[in-house]
């Protein structure tokens, strides 16, 4: 498992370049163009079970989807930042892709420090010490364990409850 | 206690007397904006289309403007599958190649009112609260789900209050005042939070407050929102938005805030956004003289008739750079057909500047002006991230419409108070 480490304000163009947004939309299609002009090495090395992490503000810009769609696709266990833009944080939730907001532990993280993260548990540890990170609201986990919103959206809709 | 924008709206549409920062609700927009991605989110729920149809067919609204007219096979085919759904579910907001950027479209339409909520799978879908509405953008499966079930979830955010005094001084604009105001609280200082402005909102026009919404999402915001006002009223009556269709929203005088900010306009000078993020902010006059290569007029943020009327001013007589590329995007069909009416179409293109088709054009550096390595673009749209205008080696510089005017003309970025 490998920690992908990034700075503040990753922004969607960083993630997945725009002039791909209208002719990539399949996870297939979005994976190798994944962090292409941040990280060139990225698309090519990652793995399922890889952990990403960065710093304020990630995912700020544009409401792409793609970036969610492509870190899910190529198994991105867990996206570890000080704070995510808003928009990125709802397609996350929606994608089901796993987020934490724990400043401190990525303060603490040094290159090589083994990282084992509880998510339902709401802790982790990184180079031996403990951080606690807040449960999601019940409206949302909700959403998460419905298998994202769509499922979500097709469940309420088949028991007539829109 | 009060209740802030934000509060009072979301109460009023989950059914509750008050709710508080950090509470989720549940919510039915009043509108949902898609563009180009429609494409992408009809395919999401195909089947669940035919079965059920859309939740209500007076809800979406579609804009193409994205790549329009498309640039290539596959986007020329989203265009047609969009059209085709339009027609088979019998929607009646739909707005094809040609109308306009959408988050212009959206207000010129009169589908953004004070009091509704909109949401949109466009981040800049906060550009509304410049006419009291609360919008907000979200991703596409979002989008998908809307369209099938209608409702939604928010969280109420904590409220940012800026208070405005004074009035600008010439030369300067509304981009000059949002770029400052992101500098200063930088590129995530109000995620998850709304941002009212209060004061002397009436030094504002409705075109000016668009700039400012329009950028809120450059902060982090989730709404940027200005009060109904007479200004307001006047520009929604010039419309054809009667009164009656329409209850405003504002806070109460005792709402608490998470954060107080004031500007006097009197004080904000030019300013430019450089490389790579929005809140890299400097006075234009500490940039001066570095050269640029395009220039970039209009887009969502600045390209409506006072924008080009602005630019056109300054290029009234002079002729752009030759080492200048100079881009005119108006907003809308509206914008264009008002510009070419008074003239301002014919100075800016006497002047060398090259006329786009209307919609987002390249700002998002899928066609139209995309930039090659080691060159620079200076541009009135929102953003100029690393790669956005289709080049990771290219530059991209934030600028108001003054001062993209003037910097064409010199082909070096200048201070527009120079002519002003």
């Amino acid at each position: 498992m490998k920690v992908w480490k990034y700075g503040d304000d990753i922004n969607t163009d960083m993630l997945f370049p725009g002039k791909y947004t209208y002719t990539c939309a399949t996870a297939e299609e979005v994976k190798p163009h994944l962090l292409e002009d941040l990280d060139s090495e990225f698309a090519g090395e990652v793995s399922a079970g890889d952990i990403l992490m960065a710093g304020t503000n990630f995912g700020c810009g544009s409401s792409r989807e793609q970036p969610v769609l492509g870190l899910k696709a190529v198994g991105i266990s867990a996206v570890i930042a000080k704070s995510f833009a808003r928009i990125f944080y709802r397609a996350a939730i929606n994608q089901g892709l796993v987020l934490v907001e724990a400043p401190d532990a990525v303060d603490a993280y040094k290159d090589g420090d083994e990282l084992v993260l509880d998510v339902e548990g709401g802790s982790m540890t990184v180079g031996g010490k403990a951080f606690t990170f807040p449960a999601l609201p019940p409206e949302i986990l909700a959403i998460r364990d419905a298998g994202g919103l769509l499922n979500y959206a097709r469940a309420k809709l088949e028991a007539g409850t829109k | 206690m009060g209740m802030t924008f934000a509060q009072k709206v979301l109460a009023r549409a989950a059914g509750l007397d008050s709710v508080v920062p950090g509470q989720i609700v549940a919510v039915k927009p009043d509108h949902l904006l898609t563009h180009d991605n429609t494409a992408a989110i009809i395919g999401k729920i195909g089947d669940e289309l035919d079965k059920y149809g859309v939740v209500r067919k007076d809800m979406p609204i579609i804009v193409l403007d994205h790549v329009t007219p498309a640039a290539n096979e596959k986007t020329a085919t989203g265009h047609a599958n969009i059209r085709k759904f339009v027609a088979a579910h019998g929607l009646p907001n739909f707005y094809d190649v040609g109308t306009g950027v959408c988050h212009q479209v959206v207000v010129e339409k009169g589908h953004a009112l004070p009091g509704k909520i909109l949401v949109g799978s466009d981040s800049h879908t906060c550009s509304y609260g410049a006419v009291n509405a609360f919008s907000t953008g979200i991703d596409r499966t979002e989008a998908a789900a809307l369209l099938l079930v209608g409702e939604t979830w928010f969280r109420v955010p904590p409220t940012i209050r800026v208070t405005l005094k004074g009035e600008f001084k010439p030369g300067v604009s509304a981009k000059d005042l949002i770029l400052t105001i992101i500098g200063d609280i930088s590129a995530g200082g109000a995620t998850y939070q709304a941002v009212e402005f209060h004061g002397n909102v009436g030094a504002l026009t409705i075109e000016d407050r668009l700039v400012v919404a329009n950028m809120g999402i450059e902060m982090g915001g989730k709404i940027a929102v200005f009060p109904f006002d007479a200004t307001t009223e006047v520009y929604l009556t010039s419309i054809g938005a009667d009164r009656s269709s329409y209850e405003p929203v504002w806070a109460d005088a005792d709402a608490e805030y998470i954060r107080e900010l004031s500007y006097n306009l009197s004080e904000i000078v030019p300013v430019v956004a450089l490389p790579h993020k929005v809140d890299n902010v400097k006075p234009v006059s500490e940039v001066e003289g570095m050269e640029i290569n395009q220039a970039l007029l209009g887009t969502c943020t600045n390209g409506r008739l006072s924008d080009l009327r602005a630019a056109a001013a300054i290029l009234d007589g002079k002729t752009v750079s030759p080492k200048v590329r100079l881009l005119v995007l108006p907003a809308s069909r509206e914008v264009l057909e008002a510009a070419l009416a008074d003239g301002t179409i014919a100075t800016l293109v006497r002047a060398g500047g090259v006329l786009l088709p209307v919609g987002c054009g390249p700002c998002l550096g899928a066609h139209q002006g995309v930039l090659a390595p080691g060159e620079r673009c200076l541009s009135t749209a929102n953003r100029n991230f690393k790669g956005r205008m289709g080049c990771k080696d290219a530059e991209i510089v934030l600028a108001s419409p003054e001062t993209v005017a003037v910097s064409a003309i010199s082909g070096v970025i200048t201070d527009p108070r120079k002519v002003a």
